[in-house]
């Protein structure tokens, strides 16, 4: 399978690549691992007439922190987010879903960038980053613009980012001493993608009750949904199995999941209640390690 | 030929097993069918050509990646090493030999692919155990289902490498 042909531009910063987009507009695309992009290409799912490549622009790799953010370059691949040490550290949740994206060749190759801006309803990145509260920095024409992952996701395949914008960072707030985070998914057994997934990020206080709670789920709509009845309920209240598993019960409230040939709609619900109450014991458990 | 301009081939730079290679190639060339069919390297196998199966797994810049999901223009400038350059002299990389020992194949076709991605688990992860080589091998599929064999053959080549990491 070959992509219909296509005009390729090695873009060198982060500005020409913005130049380029606004020069060809709609009939362009950004190219980074080309992991979601090329399959999507070969099968004629999209067939766009440039593609303007990101991995040539220098500065786009890598995890460094700032301040008490964790900033992730948006051409890091994810075998090099689940491998980095600062990640490791302060963001185990986010080594989970790095860890169970695709296989090890996709690994080594697709970027953390091109999962958030490709926004696929099966991916694992948004739901996570969700739950971490993190936000994507945006280069247009001029300056930059941070959209938090709340507000970036709109449906399918869709996003806030404007046609002629850049995903350069995604930035990751460094949980308050005693958290925990944890990402658990249930993977198609054919393709990988997510059935159904629950990101957590807990903040235990000293006494044991739950300070902060943040918990977002995939698979249960056109992208990341929070489970803000689980929220609600875990606030204040003491990080015991029995409370947990109530909070859990109340996270497929106000989803309304599509039903497949693989999952029904009930059965989805169900998942992700059951996956809802394990990201939540887990991010637990890591708090109270940590 | 406006189209022939918007559409413009690029000339790229690549080592491949060693050998310095310059090309100008169709944007929409991937990188399997150069190493194919530019290079005459056919040691990748094109198989399910949706970067499911493994086949056409090669090393680039030290790597284990599809290449059948990358484009030869990506490829510009970087070291990529497929299975006819494992072998040294005539002398067989340890894990070919593994696959002969063991019979890791039965009709061959995921074989390349196979080997290429059991060197990288090797060069990270020297000293395996059958649950971390079965879990390495999660991108690469045998339809003959010889998978028995293919994780023996990858303890065989361990064990003759002696644990280390023989990165070359």
């Amino acid at each position: 399978m070959f992509p219909a042909s296509f005009g390729y531009v090695a873009a060198h910063s982060v500005e020409e690549a913005v130049q380029l987009l606004t020069k060809h507009g709609e009939d362009a695309k950004l190219l980074a691992g080309g992991h979601s992009l090329i399959p999507a290409m070969k099968l004629r799912l999209a067939s766009p007439r440039t593609l303007i490549d990101l991995a040539t622009v220098p500065g786009l790799r890598g995890v460094r922190m700032d301040g008490n953010t964790l900033a992730i370059g948006a051409l890091t691949v994810y075998a090099d987010v689940a491998s980095s040490e600062l990640v490791q550290k302060h963001l185990p949740g986010l080594v989970d879903a790095a860890s169970v994206i695709g296989d090890v060749q996709v690994r080594n190759r697709g970027t953390i960038g091109g999962s958030i801006a490709h926004a696929d309803p099966g991916a694992d990145f948004p739901v996570i980053l969700t739950a971490l509260n993190a936000s994507f920095v945006l280069q247009p024409r001029s300056g930059s613009r941070t959209v938090a992952a709340d507000d970036f996701f709109i449906d399918f395949y869709t996003t806030a980012m404007a046609a002629n914008e850049v995903l350069t960072e995604i930035r990751v707030p460094l949980p308050m001493a005693g958290s925990g985070t944890a990402y658990v998914k249930l993977p198609h057994p054919a393709s990988g993608y997510v059935v159904v997934s629950a990101g957590a990020l807990i903040t235990r206080q000293p006494s044991g009750s739950c300070a902060l709670a943040r918990v977002a789920l995939g698979g249960l709509g056109s992208g990341p949904v929070r489970a803000v009845a689980t929220e609600t309920e875990l606030q204040g209240k003491p990080l015991t199995p029995e409370v947990i598993a109530a909070a859990a019960a109340r996270a497929a409230e106000e989803t309304d999941p599509e039903g497949d040939t693989y999952a029904s709609a009930e059965y989805k619900r169900h998942v992700a209640i059951v996956y809802t109450r394990r990201a939540i014991e887990a991010a637990v458990q890591r708090a109270s390690a940590s | 030929m406006a189209a022939e301009i918007e559409f413009a081939a690029v000339p790229i730079k690549v080592t491949v097993n060693g050998v310095k290679h310059e090309a100008v190639v169709e944007p929409r060339t991937l990188l399997v069918y150069f190493l194919r069919e530019h290079l005459n390297l056919t040691g990748a196998h094109v198989g399910c050509d949706t970067s499911q199966c493994g086949a056409c797994t090669i090393q680039l810049n030290g790597r284990a990646v599809k290449s059948c999901t990358i484009l030869a223009v990506q490829a510009n400038e970087a070291e990529i090493t497929t299975v006819e350059g494992l072998a040294r002299e005539g002398v067989l990389h340890p894990v070919q030999e593994g696959f002969r020992e063991k019979h890791g194949l039965q009709c061959g076709y995921c074989t390349p692919g196979m080997i290429m991605t059991a060197v990288s688990l090797l060069e990270t992860n020297p000293n395996p155990t059958e649950e971390e080589i079965r879990h390495g091998l999660e991108g690469n599929l045998c339809r003959c289902t010889g998978y028995i064999n293919i994780v023996e053959s990858i303890r065989w080549a361990a064990e003759k490498m002696g644990g280390k990491n023989v990165s070359r």
